[in-house]
């Protein structure tokens, strides 16, 4: 301990200290931002799931969505507190409630991804709710959502055309007007990103099957599922966020590398 | 030549010895060494990001080799084949092709192409940052103007092959930037049209440009970087090296190390440290994952599309572009079927224009304003001319402003901003930015002055209080020593010259500018401390505080 405190005058001790200081708090925020999301398998329906989602969804979503999920009266200013849900199908509900975007913690220009308020069970009743209040989308059927049967390259032809202008090319996510924004898509799960394609949930248009087909959809997936997999080749992706984060790293620690370098190699020998 | 006379009588003992002195005696090798070995280079850290960026490009050369043996500059359609499974059978270009076959099929060639690109990250960092010490010390005064211009004329080089370079993978995210190239060219009137069709070979993208693009990265460009690097040294050795100051260092000499043994030997060894910096950032760090962007194709464009940081600015200013302003259009029709696209030709062309404009013209705006044609070897300390420190931060903001823009999309999602307000805020900062920027570093700059004026007449506050017989607490201030001092009293702070009527007994206009110009810069300057206050203030002795009131009295007189 005497060597260390001795060190502690030294050039480097500042820089040791804010290097420690960032390692401990990037450490703890990578380990309090990690939520594992587990699958839902879906069946069908039967009376007493409608009866039990109807009493959560008074419970739960009526104050926005309004007693039998017809909407919010329209405000002043032609916003609405929560949309009309009679058939926006089972599909719809299973994402928002799904991946915790739904209930809203506060309402914004977007809803927020958040660890999902109800379990499985609960979604299932409620989506069985809203699905028996008009037809609209159901949960994807499992044999479209098993990403090794699709074929990647096509995936990424599609999701280039249809899907990198908002999400990016490598599905790292991208802004859109006034706060709202395109997530990352990494970690979201196959049935997840399924529903959203066919029920374009926030700001995302709805991509039916005659617009990209289930097969199309399921190539999607597996194009989302390999690039995830296969991580980045050419080591530290950086967030896949491109030349943005690259020109970061090249003048903050490139740039300060070279520099404790040449005042090394400067300093005098006294 | 002396030494061939006299080698003639020298004979070598060795074979070696026999050799050199054979290829000696004709090539003259020892001369040059002796000449050249004794140059004096100042050591300072400051001074080394020219190497740096001469290094990286030795680099750029050596990974950019490997590459050519690889690459295919040709656009002609091919279906991939190679070992990449999310790109299997996908139709793309033979330029595209062969990248991805350098990435994943060829031993070492994604570490080449990730070290060519980081080093060219690197060159043009080094470049700028080189530039900016180069005009903050204020190293670019006589005799130094030209070698300025070199210097500028190779940060535009760098840009070109740069662009050049980030274009040829005809990857989705080349491909758009080179679309953007495409629709400024388009905007410039009247020929806009026929130009791009010229560099296209037809509609674009056409089935010519990589080639063409390959042609001027390869060859052009770096032909006239090394051309420009030749010169931009040579008028170093002739100009010698510049100083910052220091006791013993005048207009006349040049105080360091000599370049042979030991600054030859940092130098090289600076080379290898350079070297593996790059390597490590290569081995460590993926850059532009052209496997994630997919083959070009105009129709897609990809969220987060930025060219490299050194082209930012001017995506960014693109961006910061409105295209109607309270129902002003910057877009019209003229004559009945000419589109004039000032939303677009603006943006594109206008603030690069004035940055590099004035960057050429800073040596001769500065002589102008100052009348000061003397020869300059001493550096100026930054704080000791507020004026040329104050523009340069302007500079550096309304650049970084633009810079920002380029990223507004990535700022507005990880700063959980609306991307709106991020453009709106810009568009301010872009107009009022660079004046703050100017009033708040000149302020800083006088702040410091006056801080240096008073360390040097009352010496540094030692924090130890002191009671005299009579009751009065004084602190006690301790002298400098004479290194310290001379560093903080051995500038020069020019004066307002006010406009003088020419050889009519007339004032121009152009001399009035200067004169307001003058006084703008020059009004609130704060002068260096003469030998005379110097030994006024020590002869006082303890009376600090009598002391501190007349100095400050004396520094608001001048």
């Amino acid at each position: 301990m005497k060597a260390l405190s001795q060190k502690r005058r030294h050039p480097l001790a500042a820089i040791a200290l804010l290097l420690m200081g960032l390692l401990v708090t990037g450490g703890l925020y990578a380990v309090a931002g990690t939520v594992n999301e587990a699958q839902a398998t879906t069946t069908t329906y039967s009376a007493q799931d409608i009866e039990e989602g109807e009493k959560l969804f008074v419970a739960n979503c009526a104050t926005c969505h309004g007693l039998g999920a017809v909407g919010a009266p329209e405000g002043a200013h032609g916003n609405q507190a929560g949309p009309s849900l009679i058939g926006v199908g089972a599909a719809a509900v299973d994402f928002q409630v799904g991946t915790g975007r739904m209930p809203m913690q506060m309402t914004g220009p977007q809803a927020q991804q958040k660890p999902k308020q109800f379990t499985d069970e609960q979604t299932m009743q409620l989506a069985a709710y809203v699905a028996s209040l008009g037809a609209g989308p159901a949960v994807p059927e499992e044999q479209f959502l098993d990403a090794s049967e699709g074929d990647p390259a096509a995936g990424g032809e599609l999701f280039r055309v249809n899907c990198a202008m908002c999400h990016n090319a490598a599905a790292a996510g991208g802004a859109l007007t006034r706060g709202k924004f395109a997530p990352a898509l990494a970690g979201v799960s196959e049935k997840h990103i399924y529903e959203a394609m066919v029920t374009g949930p926030q700001n995302m248009p709805v991509f039916s099957d005659a617009n990209i087909s289930p097969e199309g959809k399921q190539d999607i997936i597996a194009f989302l599922k390999t690039i995830e997999e296969q991580g980045s080749p050419g080591g530290n992706s950086l967030g896949s966020l491109g030349p943005v984060s690259e020109g970061l790293l090249i003048w903050t620690a490139g740039l300060g590398v070279i520099i404790a370098f040449t005042i090394w190699l400067t300093q005098r020998s006294s | 030549m002396s030494a061939s006379t006299s080698s003639d009588t020298y004979q070598p003992k060795t074979s070696l010895g026999r050799v050199t002195n054979f290829v000696d005696t004709r090539v003259g090798g020892s001369s040059i060494v002796k000449e050249f070995g004794r140059k004096i280079f100042p050591d300072h850290w400051s001074f080394m990001f020219g190497e740096v960026a001469l290094y990286t490009f030795v680099i750029l050369l050596l990974s950019g080799t490997f590459l050519t043996l690889f690459f295919d500059p040709s656009m002609a359609e091919t279906h991939y084949e190679g070992s990449y499974v999310p790109l299997k059978g996908v139709e793309m270009s033979v330029a595209y092709a062969s990248t991805l076959d350098i990435s994943f099929d060829i031993r070492g060639g994604l570490f080449m192409r990730q070290l060519h690109h980081w080093s060219a990250l690197l060159f043009v960092a080094s470049v700028s940052v080189h530039m900016l010490r180069v005009f903050f010390t204020g190293a670019f005064r006589r005799p130094r103007e030209l070698n300025w211009v070199v210097g500028c004329v190779l940060l535009i080089l760098a840009l070109a092959a740069g662009f050049t370079g980030y274009s040829l993978p005809d990857d989705l995210l080349s491909g758009n930037g080179l679309r953007i190239i495409d629709g400024v060219i388009k905007a410039i009137p009247l020929i806009g049209t026929y130009l791009s069709m010229l560099i296209f070979g037809g509609e674009f993208p056409g089935t010519s440009i990589v080639g063409r693009l390959y042609v001027m990265h390869i060859l052009v460009v770096p032909a006239l970087i090394l051309l420009m690097i030749a010169i931009h040294l040579f008028m170093v050795v002739v100009h010698k090296h510049t100083q910052y100051p220091g006791p013993g260092r005048t207009e006349t000499n040049v105080v360091g190390f000599p370049v042979g043994p030991v600054y030859a030997a940092k130098a090289g060894g600076f080379f290898f440290i350079v070297f593996g910096v790059v390597a490590a950032i290569a081995a460590n760090f993926q850059i532009l994952p052209i496997w994630d962007y997919g083959p070009y194709d105009p129709s897609p464009v990809s969220a987060g599309t930025q060219p490299d940081w050194y082209i930012g600015f001017v995506d960014g200013a693109l961006r910061l572009m409105p295209g109607v302003i309270g129902g002003f259009p910057f877009e019209y029709v003229i004559f009945g079927n000419f589109t004039l696209s000032l939303n677009v030709l603006l943006p594109a062309l206008v603030p690069a224009g004035i940055l590099f404009g004035l960057m050429f013209a800073w040596p001769w705006i500065e002589r102008w304003v100052t009348k000061d044609t003397r020869e300059h070897h001493i550096l100026d300390r930054p704080r000791n001319a507020p004026f040329r420190t104050a523009t340069g931060v302007a500079g550096v903001i309304w650049y970084c402003v633009m810079w920002a823009a380029a990223s507004s999309d990535l700022i507005a999602t990880h700063f959980l901003v609306s991307l709106n307000d991020v453009t709106y805020w810009l568009r301010v900062l872009f107009f009022i930015g660079p004046i703050i920027g100017f009033i708040v570093t000149r302020r800083i700059c006088l702040a410091l002055q006056r801080k240096d004026r008073e360390i040097v007449l009352h010496g540094r506050e030692t924090g130890r209080i002191v009671r005299l017989p009579h009751g009065e607490f004084i602190e006690v201030h301790e002298p400098l020593n004479d290194y310290k001092l001379h560093r903080l009293v051995s500038f020069e702070s020019p004066e307002v010259q006010p406009a003088e009527p020419d050889a009519n007994g007339k004032i121009s206009g152009k001399e009035k500018l200067r004169g307001r110009l003058s006084r703008f810069f020059f009004e609130d300057r704060v002068a260096p401390v003469t030998p005379a206050e110097l030994v006024a203030a020590h002869s006082h002795g303890g009376h600090d505080e009598i002391e501190t009131a007349k100095s400050k009295a004396e520094i608001t007189s001048h």
